[in-house]
């Protein structure tokens, strides 16, 4: 199949779905509810082969089967990836057991929350000079771009500070991520000569890393033992392209959503305002409902799944959004219900590839919706739908939002 | 009533450490282990339930 096929608009989403068309996350939500009632797991022929689970049930099945599935791929793309299972190309997130979990002990403990809450004021001082350097625009009644201009900046900072990698590479950062998450249209040599340039910066990050060591993540993985001995230096630069990768859209997306929901709830932003104390309940429904991840994974054989044919080396969409909207696992799950208490969403994945970072996600979200509803109490689209823009591929979230500043303090 | 958490289920999506930081600790790995013995005082047990309909991975069980 070539790529002009490939990317022929969809017409039927049971069948021919596409993640990449650029009408699946506008229209995701409508989507995956309308799979959920007639086809719960959708098949494609694009990228040789893909398959799209829409219930909760289906999508948790496939999380906790690594006997089925494998990891070594986890973005679905029209060539396979080149390094095999059990490890992949970035451990551990695309690594399967058993070798999986002795990658994922090496990451976890600088991810638990003990080690992420002292980042907080420093993600609060961040927040704040980006809604600084927006005064002059709100004062002079001009839109901002909520999502381009403040939580696109948020996680991207974050990362290269825990990385140790020079701020100023912040537009080369983002460019990477772009180029891996949204650039699956691209021909298989194009993303592999863009990955590359990818590779070699991070190589040229580690190597100074060697010549000048200093207490960061980088530093630490440099440091640290895997089945006793030193990383590899490709190890730990799959692992860095991973916290990198991972780390900055799913995060964006997430801060961009739930702005755009308090831009279109002004009832919900009002009640935020008023009892910001209710912001940490409201986020779990913001990454319920928004969830921006769908991981992918590949049949690792040939095998019937619920009278689907899944044959080897298919990719499947694993859709975490879609299995945090079924109705029969969350009662009026097409609502969001800020205060809603128990909540069991699925937003950070399910099994052994909970995301690394989530403790870090969820305290720049908290403090990206606590700073910007402090700073702008009243805020709404400015325009019309049509002026947002949706990313594509398997990272869901606004990518340019303009906002308008209703009410502003300071 | 008693909490308890299953290791082996357990991922470390911390919501029962969020939400009753008195009942449920975190490891290094960031993983939820039980305070003490597990015994819930009865002035928790909404807190005990909350943070049980919360866990993605079903790993937290009360016994009563």
């Amino acid at each position: 199949m070539t790529s002009t096929e490939d990317f022929t608009p969809v017409v039927d989403w049971a069948t021919d779905f596409d993640h990449a068309d650029p009408q699946y996350n506008r229209n995701a939500h409508a989507i995956w509810a309308e799979l959920r009632g007639t086809c719960p797991v959708a098949h494609s022929e694009r990228y040789g082969g893909t398959w799209l689970p829409t219930t909760h049930e289906y999508v948790r099945e496939i999380a906790y089967d690594t006997e089925n599935f494998t990891s070594r791929g986890v973005v679905v793309e029209k060539s396979l990836p080149l390094e095999p299972a059990p490890i992949g190309g970035a451990p551990p997130i695309t690594s399967d057991p058993p070798f999986h979990i002795e990658a994922r002990k090496l990451l976890l403990p600088p991810f638990a929350p003990k080690k992420i809450e002292p980042w907080e004021p420093e993600i609060r001082k961040l927040c704040n000079g980006l809604l600084d350097a927006m005064m002059d625009n709100v004062a002079q009644g001009k839109p901002i771009d909520a999502a381009a201009d403040y939580a696109k900046r948020i996680p991207v900072n974050v990362i290269a500070r825990m990385l140790g990698f020079p701020l100023k590479d912040e537009e080369l950062f983002l460019e990477f991520v772009h180029n891996v998450l949204e650039g699956i249209d691209d021909e298989p040599e194009i993303r592999i000569e863009k990955f590359e340039r990818l590779t070699q910066y991070v190589i040229a990050q580690i190597e100074d890393h060697y010549a000048n060591p200093r207490d960061d993540l980088t530093s630490y993985l440099m440091s640290v033992e895997l089945f006793g001995s030193k990383l590899s230096v490709e190890h730990v630069g799959g692992s860095i392209i991973l916290l990198l990768i991972a780390g900055i859209d799913t995060t964006w997306s997430a801060i961009g959503s739930s702005l755009w929901h308090l831009a279109n709830n002004p009832e919900d932003l009002a009640r935020l305002v008023a009892d910001p104390s209710l912001i940490p309940t409201a986020v779990e429904e913001f990454l319920r409902v928004y969830a921006p991840v769908t991981m992918a994974r590949l049949v690792a054989k040939d095998h019937d799944f619920h009278g689907c044919p899944m044959k080897v080396d298919e990719w499947v969409l694993l859709p975490f959004p879609a299995a945090n909207l079924d109705p029969l696992v969350f009662p009026d799950a097409d609502k969001v219900i800020i205060d809603r208490a128990e909540n069991r969403h699925s937003a950070f994945g399910l099994g052994i590839h909970r995301c690394l970072g989530s403790n870090l996600a969820r305290l720049e979200l908290t403090i990206a919706i606590q700073e910007f509803i402090a700073r702008f109490p009243s805020f709404e689209i400015a325009g019309t739908e049509d002026d947002v823009v949706w990313s594509v591929g398997q990272i869901r979230g606004p990518r340019e939002m303009p906002i308008q500043v209703i009410d502003s303090r300071i | 009533m008693q909490i308890h958490v299953d290791a082996e289920k357990c991922q470390g999506h911390n919501r029962c450490y969020a939400l009753a930081p008195e009942l449920f600790d975190v490891d290094d790995y960031g993983n939820a282990v039980v305070i003490g013995d597990g015994s819930v005082p009865p002035e928790l047990e909404d807190r005990a339930r909350l943070a049980l309909a919360n866990c993605p991975e079903f790993a937290i069980t009360i016994s009563e």
